[in-house]
């Protein structure tokens, strides 16, 4: 049975910063449960692609569009499959629901602890039984989580940071540089969690250098260049080619 | 998630962060009080003098002590960018705003409900019989600087000079409730006491429209 999940499409999105043109426009269009490599060498627009797709930040120019859906359906599909039972737009605090992120900074406050952090988001995002100790252990903190933040190590940060990207179990799950800061045992627990996600239907896009190992779990590899796209293994097509000659790049 | 409930779920956790910080509070009560220290040892007034100018050193002191105070409002959400964590959960970007506001008002609130018995003695001012009035004043005058003021800090907490630019922008903006609320706290310090309904109207209606603006635009002013 499909999952009810999210897909997105970009529609020749720019985003200026003053005189600097991160992004030049991108068209993309993600499906349902797709599971994206953003790959790109610093400076290419992937961080700035992902804000926009998690609504921080207003494209210059272009379009945007979540839309509803099940696993597997292509977004040149998403019109006819959405005409069911899936909206085709989602209002926007369903879609700011439906989207779980993981960024540069961690989005945690310092000075509360583990168990404070993860109870404060899930009381934003009114869950019911947002199960915080199961969280916490599954990240491997549940002896820390009456500890401050400020006292953690960066993997620890990250994996609590991951550990809240995923409390309101969202349909769509945007990850920049997910593996930054976590030792093995961390990169196994991210490689486990990404591939449960990928299994579930969740949508996933992850930026990140060519050489992370949860690659291996991607169904599609974009690659970004001066904010343009520059390769596309495609949707439905096999990421592993373009990967081997981004690893080789690299 | 109802408007109400975010709202009170960022005002605990402003509460929860501050009381075990105890940063703002603690330098924003002991500068308003140098303040107010200062001006009393620099004047010496006499008792016509404190019931002339004291109203205008007391919101002074609140006014500094007020901006020094909302400026990390924002400005503390940008460490981790806890802001676009805040940005994204499914609540009203007013809320947000209303949260701040609220803990903003309960911190001055605070550092007045220290300042004024120490002021009241500095300069030789009886508040007895208009404690209650008083408070409706400090009530109307705190609603519109800290509205104002946790607005700016959000407009000013992008910018690269944050520090600077609050007061700068927030202070000329206050003049007129500065004016009116140093008018009602003088009334009350008079040898006649008397609640000045017109000076109370004007910061009633300074504050709701204020906080109307802040509603209205909450979903630009928490943009990036």
């Amino acid at each position: 049975m499909p999952h009810a999940t999210l897909g997105i499409s970009f529609d020749g999105v720019e985003k200026r910063f003053g005189s600097f043109l991160a992004l030049r426009g991108v068209t993309l269009a993600i499906a349902p449960g797709e599971f994206v490599a953003l790959l790109g060498a610093n400076g290419a627009g992937k961080t700035t692609l992902l804000r926009i797709a998690a609504k921080l930040s207003t494209p210059t120019k272009g379009t945007v569009s979540l839309f509803g859906g099940s696993a597997g359906i292509h977004p040149d599909e998403r019109a006819s499959a959405s005409r069911g039972a899936l909206a085709p737009a989602l209002s926007s605090d369903a879609a700011k629901s439906a989207i779980g992120m993981v960024a540069h900074n961690t989005l945690l406050y310092d000075e509360l602890t583990a168990a404070e952090n993860l109870n404060f988001f899930a009381r934003l995002y009114a869950l019911e039984n947002p199960r915080v100790h199961d969280a916490l252990a599954a990240a491997g903190l549940a002896s820390r989580s009456a500890s401050l933040v400020r006292t953690f190590s960066r993997g620890m940060r990250q994996r609590l940071a991951i550990a809240r990207a995923l409390l309101h179990s969202p349909r769509m799950l945007l990850l920049d540089e997910p593996a930054a800061g976590l030792d093995r045992q961390g990169l196994v627990w991210l490689g486990d969690t990404l591939a449960r996600l990928r299994d579930q239907g969740v949508t996933v896009i992850m930026s990140t250098h060519a050489r992370n190992e949860s690659l291996d779990l991607a169904t599609r590899a974009v690659s970004l260049a001066d904010g343009r796209v520059q390769r596309d293994s495609g949707s439905g097509g096999d990421p592993r080619p373009l990967l081997t000659e981004l690893r080789a790049e690299a | 998630m109802t408007a109400a409930r975010a709202t009170a779920t960022i005002l605990g956790k402003e509460l929860r962060l501050e009381f075990r910080a105890r940063e703002l509070l603690t330098i924003t009560v002991v500068f308003a009080l140098v303040i107010v220290v200062l001006f009393s040892f620099a004047f010496d007034p006499t008792a016509g003098e404190s019931r002339r100018y004291g109203p205008g050193l007391l919101w002074i002191a609140f006014l500094f002590a007020g901006s020094l105070m909302l400026n990390p409002s924002f400005a503390r959400e940008q460490s981790n960018q806890t802001l676009d964590a805040l940005r994204m959960a499914p609540i009203s970007p007013f809320a947000i705003l209303a949260g701040k506001m609220l803990a903003n008002l309960i911190f001055l609130a605070i550092a007045e409900i220290i300042l004024v018995p120490v002021f009241a003695v500095l300069y030789n001012i009886s508040l007895a019989g208009v404690v209650g009035r008083l408070a409706l004043v400090l009530l109307l005058g705190t609603v519109g600087l800290v509205v104002t003021g946790t607005v700016f800090s959000a407009v000013a907490s992008h910018a690269r000079m944050r520090e600077l630019l609050l007061p700068l922008l927030l202070l000329p903006l206050l003049a007129p409730l500065l004016t009116a609320a140093v008018e009602a706290t003088a009334a009350l310090f008079a040898e006649q006491p008397a609640l000045d309904r017109a000076w109370l109207a004007f910061l009633a209606g300074f504050d709701i429209v204020f906080l109307t603006a802040a509603w209205l635009l909450s979903d630009y002013l928490l943009e990036e």
